[in-house]
């Protein structure tokens, strides 16, 4: 026989102003079950829970009701307390008589009924409520970050200094992601690649670093702690552990290709590594272009390489992993330009992205350093540049802002002046955003001091006229049309999310939103969380953001990792589904619902080993207690303990609705 | 019908959006009319048309059903599955003669406090001008 024992709370005056709290615990008290019920001024103070705990003791209380606040507030305080008089913690319930009672209703006649109602419910609940554990699950004490630009290398060493060993997994040739290709960064003007490139040879000499580049996420198994990964390895046809990276082959190779990090502006070789400094700095062949592979021709690499290091016939190899935590720093990708008919992108020469800009600017880019527009190498002497491309712009393409335009854009600003003193340079802007810290002085700077003209309104197009570029736009200030002949026009072009990153969402298990970003678990609290337990997510996988913002989060998700395998097991709610077996038809509905790919079919064989039937069968790891398989099965077959049918049944018939 | 009536309206919500929706509701003091009771599932996917059906067996004379928006359920599609259900209990309760008027669907997020308090206000309107549900407690007397 259940004994019940419930708790009405005052909040101070917060319920009892509203509620009458003594005629409810009076009404409630006459409930069959209820042995002890009682009022108190603070619950959740210490002696309002010694007061829960003596009492589970003392009337042997097999249930426990507290009418007070949201359980969303105060129930693990509460089920804490419970479980420190020895009684299941599962078996205490919430009444939500503040919330959702005293603070949103003024009589306090049908303030106090509703409250008895909702504590009468919850006391049919609890009648029916079964002790429940924790489920206990162990952990792979082995992280895997994927994505190796410069939020994927932080989260690495971050949690590589932590002791856990690190997996980091990144598609192209060489780590190093966006921030590579950057020429100096805002607002401080430091190079890029002087405060990289010391990143990358740390992960890459850190012994507890694996990098393996060219690769990409075959599939994913498992759940939080013990997660199954199969990463296919493209076939690099160089053995990067013979490989000296001394460079014979690359110089002796007789193909040229665009180069993907000049943005186009440079020319690699078809046996190449992507820039002097990658890591591993061991080259790969690009089969569209090598000769071996479109005309069976050449081979000279394979011939000129000192340690037989080129092997033509490699094939695409996939590798399985287990790791307990992961890290997805996919990054992003600029907008495609050629959406920008009236920009006149692809059709002039003159007219770049920023982040070509920032390689002709680059003293590591095709033409090191030395400003020249890619038509006729000519130095540009007047420069405009078109901010909000693509951006803030929900007609036509994206309607978020890349945040980070505004901020390079002065800083580009800079840098050509920099290089032409006697530049004029020119920024058609909408708005300009520069919340960070020493932003606002920075766009100042290059406005005030270093002779940037902003000039606020959108760009209307761009044609040539002779060998200049000119410029129509609205100057909204002043509402004049603007006409600008320029030697140079650079786009600052949407950041979007990444090539195939639904497919990687899809075979993780995130959550994306409609533009490809990954969803964090909550924006506010939870910001480096997906929505399933052990992934995290950092930097512009999540939307756009700068290199501060991205590395902050890299050590936030780095942080939550370490937490997540600092135990050697994970203790997760015991809300979670169960199968009665003996009326199970392993009709697969609950299989095909579950979100989480919890459910699947257990063979059931008697004693010779002969299979009898087949049951579905619940991972108590991977699911998550959503109860979605409940209603789905037509024999009532499984049930998601601590919201079971009966448990729910019982507070509906509560309700004293007849 | 008495005049002082009251209709009696079940809200079933998800515990992530509605449920902690409702609760902003109650921190921002809100007013709301008294007549709905929530009960808290996990996830509008646990509902089961059954508890529906039950509901008004019991009594009820309207029901709630609210849940996180498409594409922000905590469980990833819960609430796609709970769309489904509803349409396919909507032909069910339909053909049971239960009215549609009675049965309100909606999504209602952990940060519209304000949208959960028009709701219950609105539904409970509506069941007003609709009267008291007798239909299937008398069905449910009969059996006895």
């Amino acid at each position: 026989m259940a004994r019940i024992g419930v708790f009405v709370c005052w909040c101070g005056s917060n319920i009892a102003e509203t509620v009458d709290v003594v005629k409810a615990s009076e009404t409630i008290a006459k409930i069959p079950g209820v042995v002890l019920s009682t009022d108190y001024k603070y619950l959740c103070s210490d002696p309002g829970q010694d007061l829960v705990k003596q009492a589970i003791k003392d009337h042997n209380l097999t249930g426990v009701v507290v009418a007070s606040c949201s359980p969303r507030m105060h129930e693990p305080t509460f089920r804490k307390a419970a479980a420190q008089a020895g009684l299941n913690p599962y078996m205490l319930e919430m009444a939500n008589i503040r919330e959702q009672c005293s603070w949103v209703h003024d009589k306090k006649e049908d303030a106090t009924q509703k409250a008895i109602d909702l504590i009468r419910m919850m006391v049919e609940k609890v009648k029916r409520n079964k002790p429940l554990q924790n489920v206990k699950i162990p952990v792979t004490k082995k992280a895997l970050v994927i994505g190796g630009g410069v939020t994927g290398i932080q989260a690495a060493l971050d949690i590589a200094s932590g002791g856990i060993p690190v997996i980091l997994l990144e598609r192209e040739p060489s780590i190093g992601g966006h921030m590579s290709m950057l020429d100096e960064t805002f607002p401080t003007l430091d190079c890029s690649q002087c405060i990289l490139t010391p990143k990358m040879v740390e992960v890459a000499q850190h012994p507890l670093i694996q990098i393996i580049t060219y690769s990409e996420l075959e599939s994913l198994e498992g759940f939080v702690g013990n997660f199954k990964v199969k990463i296919r390895k493209k076939a690099r046809h160089v053995d990067i552990d013979a490989c000296t990276g001394c460079g014979t082959c690359w110089q002796k190779c007789p193909t040229k290709v665009t180069s993907e990090f000049e943005q186009g502006l440079g020319k690699r070789k078809a046996i190449y590594i992507p820039f002097p400094q990658a890591i591993p700095s061991r080259p790969v062949i690009d089969e569209d272009h090598c000769l071996k592979f479109t005309s069976n021709r050449c081979g000279i690499c394979e011939k000129v390489c000192p340690t037989k290091a080129v092997h033509f016939d490699d094939q695409p190899v996939i590798i399985e992993e287990e790791v307990g935590a992961i890290v997805v720093a996919t990054g992003y990708d600029l907008m495609k330009t050629s959406d920008f008919g009236e920009y006149g992108y692809g059709k002039y020469k003159d007219v770049v992205t920023s982040l070509q800009f920032e390689r002709m600017v680059c003293a590591s880019g095709p033409t090191l350093g030395d400003l020249q527009r890619p038509s006729d190498g000519k130095k540009p002497k007047t420069v405009v540049f078109v901010k909000c491309v693509g951006s803030r712009d929900p007609e036509h393409h994206y309607p978020y802002c890349s945040k980070i335009c505004c901020m390079y854009t002065a800083k580009q600003t800079m840098l050509f002046r920099h290089k032409v003193h006697d530049g004029n340079a020119y920024v058609f802007y909408i708005d300009i955003r520069s919340n960070g810290k020493n932003y606002e002085e920075f766009v100042r700077r290059a406005s005030e001091h270093e002779g940037a003209q902003y000039i606020r309104g959108r760009v209307s197009m761009v044609y040539q006229d002779g060998e200049d570029l000119v410029v129509e736009g609205a100057d909204t200030l002043t509402n004049s049309q603007v006409k600008i002949k320029a030697d140079l026009v650079v786009l600052a072009t949407a950041m979007k999310s990444p090539e195939g990153i639904k497919e990687l969402a899809q075979k993780l298990g995130i959550g994306y939103d409609q533009h490809g970003f990954l969803t964090e678990a909550h924006p506010k609290l939870k910001p480096v969380e997906s929505s399933t337990a052990g992934i995290f997510l950092a930097g512009c996988a999540l939307s756009p953001r700068d290199i501060p913002d991205s590395v902050s989060e890299a050590s936030g998700a780095a942080a939550k990792v370490m937490g997540l395998l600092s135990k050697s097991e994970l203790e997760k709610d015991g809300v979670v589904a169960t199968v009665r077996e003996c009326s199970c038809t392993a009709c697969q509905n609950c299989v095909k619902v579950c979100p989480f790919g919890a459910i699947s079919l257990k063979d059931i064989k008697d004693r010779q080993g002969n299979l009898i039937r087949q049951v579905a069968n619940v991972n108590p790891g991977l699911c998550t207690g959503c109860g979605t398989c409940t209603p789905s099965c037509p024999s009532r077959s499984i049930d998601l303990q601590g919201f079971t049918d009966e448990e729910l049944y019982a507070e509906i018939n509560a309700m004293a609705l007849l | 019908m008495q005049d002082n009536w009251e209709p009696k309206i079940i809200a079933f919500v998800c515990n992530w959006c509605t449920y902690a929706g409702a609760d902003l509701a109650g921190t921002s003091r809100f007013k709301y009319a008294h007549n709905v009771k929530v009960i808290k599932t996990p996830c509008t996917g646990r509902i089961d048309p059954m508890f529906i059906v039950h509901t008004f067996e019991k009594g009820a004379d309207g029901v709630m059903i609210s849940g996180c928006h498409p594409n922000d359920c905590h469980y990833n599609e819960g609430n796609f599955n709970a769309r489904r259900k509803y349409i396919m209990m909507r032909a069910l309760l339909t053909q049971l003669g239960v009215d549609m008027e009675r049965i309100t669907f909606s999504w209602c997020s952990a940060s519209e406090g304000i949208k959960f308090a028009s709701l219950v206000n609105e539904v409970t309107e509506k069941i007003k001008k609709l009267g008291p549900y007798k239909d299937f407690t008398q069905l449910n007397q009969d059996e006895r």
